[in-house]
C-alpha cells in the first residue's frame, strides 16, 4: 500500500483531515513531525492547512525552516510528490519549491466558502484523476490566499500549463489570473489554496470532488 | 521598600488599604480581617477582591442558581455536574462530551477584537481542563441597532475576533446567533460556547491532592494585561470611562493556545496529571485557591518563580493578571521530568512554582518573605452570599397590558407580499452569511451540520456515526415581557432545534446576561428566569450542567433586556440519518407540525414593523415540545423526511423561506382564511417538514401516536415561494432580500 506522509507543524490544523483523505483514497497516512529529520520512507507528502507558527512574520515563513523541510526540499527537487494545501502552499512558496507568493486576501479578511474551480492541468501527479476543463466544488478557507507573482513568472506559468486550477464564479481572494493552484516544472510539486481534503465525504463536505487529488497520487504510485 | 508581607501586616493593623478601589465594600473587607484575624497583606487583598468579585463568586446569583441542582431531573447521563470547569455528559459507546457557554460582554465592548477572541480562548481552556479535546465552538452575539454607528465598530471587531481566534485554533464554528436590538447598543453580548470530547476514563478535575505533589504553571508568561478584569470590568456598571479601561482587557494568542491544547492532551494521555485548572478570570489567584480548596487542602507557592513578560510586576499584579493561554497542573514528583519534556516538545514554557501540602493553608512567598497565608476555601468557596432585594419593575404591568392586538396588519395581498420581503430582510431574520463566512466550519472534518442549519451537528465516531448536536438560543424580548416564560422559551427553542436534526436532547448550559443585581427589578427578572429555567429543565428531563452569569449589563440605570442564552446538547445515534433543513426534493408534501395560535407579543413582526414590545410572549408548552421532539427524532432514524426546519423567530414564513433558499427549491402552500397568523405567529412546539412520498403513512402514524397536530399545507417544487390566493415570489427575489441586508449595513 502506498504510504503518504502528512507533516504536522506547530499550528497545523488540517493534518487529521488530510490523513483521513489519504486513508479514504486507499493509502496509508503516515504522521510526520516538523522537528524530525526523517521522512520515514514515504512515497508522497502532504503539507496540510493551518496557521503554522501562528502565521507570524508571514504565512509559512517560519515553517519553511523546520528541520524536516531540510529533508523535504531536496527530496521534492529529486521528484518526491508533494502537495501543499493552503498553509502548505504558503510553505512551498516560501521554500521556493513553487514560484510566487500568497498575500493577504484582497477583501482584507478570512473567507470560508464552497468554491467552484476548473481543473486546468490534469497531467500532474496530483491531478491525473481529473479531466482538463473539469469543474469541481471544494471548500476554500483562508486569510492569505491571494496568489501573486511577477509578470514574467505569470507568463511562464500560463504558457507552460503550470496553472492546475482556477477560481470560477468569483475570485475569492484577488489572486492573479484567478489562480487557485500551480505546479512546478516537473509536475510532482503542487500547491493549492482551496481544501480538497474537506471534500472527500458527502456527509461532511459540500461534495466528494476533492478525493481526486488523493486518488491521483495513489494511482500514480501504484503504476510507477 | 519591602513588599507588604504577613509580618508587616501584623505590625501595622491600621495601614490604610485600597479595598474600595478593588471593588470591595466595608463589610467584605471586615470579613477578610475576621478570617485572617489581622489586616490582609496587599497580595491577600488582591486575592480576596478578585475571588469575591461578582464575576468569580456568584455572590448575587448563588441563591438562585441552587435551583438547578435542587430541581435537577434524575439522569444517568451526567458524569460531572455543576461546579467543575464544565459539566460532562455520557453520550454512549464510551464517549463523554463536555460543553459550556460563557460571556465576554464587557471586554468586547471596550476592545471588540481582543474581547471576543479571548472569550473564545477562555471557554476553550475550560474544556481542555476537563481532559477533553475541543471539537467545535459556537457564538451567540447581540448588538445595538444594525444601522447604529457604534455597531459598525463593535460587530466587525467581534466577528473578526471570534473568527481570528477560533479559525487559528482549528475549531469549526458550527452555529450561534446574531441579534440586533437597541437595548444592546452600549452593552453588546458576546457569549461563546465550546464542546469537547473524551473517553470516560480521560475525565480530569480541578483538584490539588497528595501532599508533596508539585504545582506547575505552563503556557504563556504572565504579563500586566487584564489586571483586575474580573473585579473591575465584569463586576460593575459601565460608564463613560469604560473606554479608558482598555488595559484591563486581555490580549489573546491563538497559536500559543493551539500548542497548549495539543500539549495538554498529550499530558493527559501520558497520565502525567493529578489535577488541572485553567487560568481565566482572576488568574493565579483563582487557580491556586480553587485547586487547593478542592484537594488535600494546602499549597505552598513561590510566587517569584512565576515567569514574567515584565520583570517589574508586583506580586499583587501577578496574582490579578488575566494573561491568556496559561494552565496550572498538579503533578507527582516522579512525573515532573516527563511533564516538562512534553511541554518542551510543544515549545510550551513550564515552571514548577509550588507544592501541595496538608497544612490547610495557601502560603505564598516572594523572595523568601511570606506574603500570603490564608485558608483557601475562604477565598474560593466561602465568599459572601447575598439575598439581593427583589421587586417587580414598575412598568411590568403596563408593558404586559400593551398587547400587539392594536397593531395594524397587512390588509391586502400586496401588503402581505411586502411584509414577507420586509421581514426576511430585517436584520434579525436576514441571512447571517456575512458573519458565518468568516468562520471555518470545515476543519476537523466532522461537521455534519453548521449554521444556518437548525443546530450544529458533529460526528464523534467515523465507524458508528455517533454524534452530538448543539443549539444556542435566547430571546431578550420574550424575557423582558415575562422572565419566567422567556427563559423557558429559550430552552424550548434550543431543545426544538436539537431535536429537529434527529438528536435526543440530553443536557443544558446557560449564559445569563442581566443588568445590575443591585437593581431590585433586575434581580426580580433574574429570580424569575432562573426559576423558569430550572422548572423547564425538570419538566423536559435535561439537567443544567454548568454555565455563567453576567451581571451589570447596563448603561446608567437602564439595563439590557434580560437575556438568558440557553445551550442544549443532544446525542445523535447515527449522524448519517440526520434531518437537514433544506427542501431537497421536488413534489414532496409540506407538513406543518404543531398548533398555531395568534401570538404576537414580543414577536419579530411587532419588532420589525412597529418597534413594539408589549403583551405576553407565546405560551410555553413543554409537553408539546417533547412530543414534537420525539416525532422529529423518530422520523430522522427512519429517514422519513427530505427536510425539517423548526419554527421560531419570524414564524412559518421564515422557516419556509430558509428551507426553500437552502435547497434552491420553491414551495407552494395554502393557508386558508388567515394566512397572516399562520405566517408570522411565533407559537411554540412547531416545525415544518417535507415528507418522502413512500413514508407518508408511517409519518402520520408517528404524529398521531405522539399527539402532535399534523397539517398538510402544500408541496415542494418550482422556483418560487407561493401562498395560494396571496402571492408568488421568485426565489431570486427572496434571496436578494434575505442576503443583501448585512453586507449593506456593515460593508
Amino acid at each position: 500500500m502506498a504510504r503518504v506522509g502528512v507533516i504536522t507543524f506547530p499550528g497545523s490544523l488540517d493534518d487529521r483531515d488530510a490523513a483521513r483523505a489519504v486513508k479514504l483514497a486507499g493509502a496509508e497516512p503516515v504522521a510526520l513531525w516538523h522537528a524530525d529529520t526523517d521522512l520515514r520512507g514515504v512515497d508522497a507528502v502532504v503539507l496540510p492547512g493551518g496557521f503554522s507558527y501562528g502565521d507570524y512574520l508571514r504565512a509559512g515563513a517560519i515553517a519553511r525552516f523546520a528541520p524536516l523541510m531540510g529533508e523535504l526540499i531536496p527530496a521534492a527537487e529529486a521528484g518526491l510528490p508533494v502537495l501543499g494545501i493552503c498553509n502548505g502552499f504558503q510553505v512551498l512558496a516560501e521554500s521556493h519549491l513553487l514560484p510566487g507568493a500568497l498575500m493577504p486576501n484582497a477583501a482584507g479578511h478570512f473567507v470560508c466558502r464552497d468554491q467552484r474551480l476548473r481543473i486546468e492541468n490534469a497531467t500532474t501527479l496530483w491531478t491525473s484523476d481529473y479531466e482538463a476543463g473539469q469543474e469541481i466544488v471544494i471548500p476554500l478557507k483562508n486569510a492569505d490566499g491571494r496568489f501573486t507573482a511577477s509578470e514574467e513568472t505569470l507568463a511562464e506559468l500560463e504558457s507552460s500549463g503550470r496553472i492546475i486550477a482556477r477560481y470560477m464564479d468569483v475570485n475569492p481572494n484577488g489572486s492573479m489570473n484567478d489562480i487557485a493552484g500551480i505546479t512546478n516544472e516537473a509536475g510532482n510539486v503542487v500547491g493549492l489554496m482551496p481544501h480538497p481534503e474537506h471534500a472527500v465525504e458527502s456527509l461532511t463536505g459540500p461534495t466528494t470532488d476533492g478525493l481526486g487529488f488523493f486518488t491521483s497520487i495513489i494511482k500514480g504510485l501504484v503504476s510507477a | 521598600m519591602s513588599t507588604d508581607n504577613v509580618e508587616l501586616a501584623k505590625q501595622t493593623p491600621d495601614h490604610p488599604q485600597p479595598y474600595k478601589e478593588l471593588g470591595m465594600n466595608d463589610e467584605e473587607y471586615g470579613r477578610v480581617r475576621d478570617i485572617l484575624r489581622r489586616r490582609p497583606t496587599a497580595s491577600e487583598l488582591a486575592i480576596y477582591s478578585v475571588m469575591w468579585s461578582e464575576h468569580c463568586s456568584y455572590k448575587s446569583s448563588k441563591v438562585h442558581l441552587r435551583q438547578f441542582g435542587d430541581k435537577a431531573p434524575q439522569t444517568e447521563a451526567l458524569l460531572v455536574g455543576m461546579g467543575e470547569n464544565a459539566g460532562v455528559v455520557d453520550v454512549g459507546q464510551g464517549w463523554a462530551v463536555t460543553f459550556k457557554v460563557e460571556s465576554h460582554n464587557h471586554p468586547s465592548y471596550v476592545e471588540p477584537y481582543q474581547g471576543a477572541a479571548t472569550g473564545v480562548g477562555g471557554i476553550v481552556r475550560d474544556i481542555i481542563s476537563m481532559g477533553a479535546r475541543p471539537v467545535a465552538v459556537m457564538d451567540s452575539l447581540r448588538f445595538g441597532p444594525a444601522d447604529a454607528p457604534d455597531t459598525k465598530r463593535v460587530l466587525p471587531g467581534v466577528v473578526a475576533g471570534v473568527g481570528g481566534y477560533g479559525n487559528s485554533l482549528g475549531l469549526p464554528n458550527i452555529g450561534g446567533e446574531t441579534v440586533f436590538d437597541p437595548c444592546y447598543l452600549d452593552n453588546p453580548l458576546v457569549n461563546a460556547l465550546c464542546i469537547g470530547v473524551m473517553k470516560h476514563e480521560d475525565i480530569h478535575l480541578a483538584t490539588a491532592s497528595g501532599a508533596g505533589n508539585q504545582v506547575i504553571l505552563y503556557g504563556s508568561y504572565t504579563g500586566p494585561d487584564g489586571i483586575g478584569g474580573a473585579s473591575v470590568l465584569a463586576s460593575a456598571t459601565f460608564d463613560e470611562e469604560s473606554q479608558a479601561k482598555r488595559p484591563a482587557v486581555q490580549v489573546g494568542d491563538p497559536f500559543t493556545e493551539k500548542l497548549l491544547i495539543e500539549c495538554s492532551l498529550e499530558l493527559f494521555h501520558s497520565d502525567l496529571v493529578v489535577g488541572i485548572q485553567d487560568l481565566g478570570a482572576a488568574g493565579v489567584s483563582c487557580a491556586t485557591t480553587e485547586l487547593a480548596a478542592s484537594g488535600t487542602g494546602g499549597m505552598d507557592v513561590k510566587l517569584d518563580l512565576v515567569p514574567l513578560r515584565d520583570p517589574t510586576m508586583s506580586p499583587e499584579e501577578i496574582l490579578m493578571s488575566e494573561s491568556q493561554e496559561r494552565m496550572m497542573a498538579v503533578v507527582t514528583p516522579e512525573n515532573v521530568e516527563a511533564f516538562l519534556a512534553v511541554c518542551a516538545k510543544w515549545e510550551v514554557p513550564a515552571t514548577v512554582i509550588g507544592e501541595v501540602t496538608d497544612s490547610g493553608r495557601l502560603v505564598m512567598t516572594w523572595h523568601g518573605e511570606v506574603i500570603v497565608d490564608l485558608p483557601p476555601r475562604t477565598a474560593a468557596h466561602d465568599g459572601p452570599v447575598y439575598q439581593r432585594p427583589i421587586a417587580i419593575p414598575e412598568d411590568q404591568a403596563s408593558l404586559q397590558a400593551d398587547a400587539p392586538t392594536r397593531l395594524a396588519r397587512p390588509s391586502n395581498r400586496d401588503e402581505l407580499r411586502k411584509t414577507v420581503l420586509w421581514m426576511i430582510g430585517s436584520p434579525n431574520l436576514a441571512s447571517k452569511e456575512w458573519v458565518t463566512s468568516r468562520y471555518d466550519r470545515y476543519v476537523l472534518g466532522n461537521t455534519v451540520l453548521a449554521q444556518p442549519e437548525n443546530a450544529g451537528l458533529i460526528r464523534l465516531d467515523d465507524e458508528t456515526g455517533l454524534g452530538v448536536a448543539l443549539s444556542l438560543d435566547g430571546n431578550g424580548r420574550y424575557t423582558r415581557l415575562d422572565p419566567y416564560a422567556g427563559a423557558q422559551l429559550g430552552l424550548s427553542e434550543a431543545y426544538r432545534n436539537v431535536a429537529a436534526t434527529g438528536a435526543q436532547p440530553l443536557a443544558v448550559t446557560n449564559c445569563l446576561n442581566f443588568g445590575s443585581p443591585e437593581d431590585p427589578g433586575v434581580m426580580w427578572q433574574f429570580a424569575e428566569a432562573t426559576r423558569g429555567l430550572a422548572d423547564a429543565c425538570l419538566a423536559l428531563g435535561i439537567p443544567v450542567t454548568g454555565g455563567n452569569v453576567s451581571f451589570y449589563n447596563q448603561t446608567g440605570t437602564t439595563p439590557i433586556n434580560p437575556t438568558p442564552v440557553i445551550g442544549v446538547l443532544g446525542v445523535h445515534q447515527d449522524v448519517r440519518r440526520r434531518n437537514a433543513m433544506a427542501f431537497a426534493a421536488e413534489g414532496h408534501k409540506v407538513v406543518l407540525l404543531g398548533a398555531t395560535h395568534e401570538e404576537f407579543g414580543g414577536s419579530e413582526w411587532a419588532h420589525v414593523m412597529y418597534g413594539h414590545l408589549g403583551g405576553l410572549p407565546p405560551r410555553v408548552d413543554l409537553q408539546a415540545e417533547a412530543a414534537l421532539g420525539s416525532v422529529l427524532i423518530t422520523a430522522a432514524h427512519e429517514t422519513l423526511l427530505s427536510g425539517a426546519h423548526d419554527l421560531s423567530d419570524g414564524g412559518l414564513n421564515q422557516a419556509l423561506v430558509e428551507a426553500s433558499l437552502r435547497g434552491g427549491l420553491g414551495v407552494r402552500v395554502a393557508l386558508g382564511e388567515d394566512p397572516f397568523t399562520y405566517l408570522f405567529s411565533e407559537s411554540v412546539a412547531r416545525a415544518v417538514v417535507a415528507v418522502r412520498p413512500e413514508a407518508e403513512a408511517r409519518f402520520v402514524d408517528i404524529c398521531e401516536q405522539a399527539g402532535v397536530p399534523y397539517t398538510t399545507i402544500g408541496m415542494t417544487g418550482g422556483d418560487s415561494y407561493a401562498v395560494d390566493g396571496q402571492f408568488s415570489i421568485p426565489l431570486h427575489e427572496l434571496r436578494e432580500a434575505h442576503t443583501a441586508t448585512l453586507p449593506g449595513i456593515v460593508g
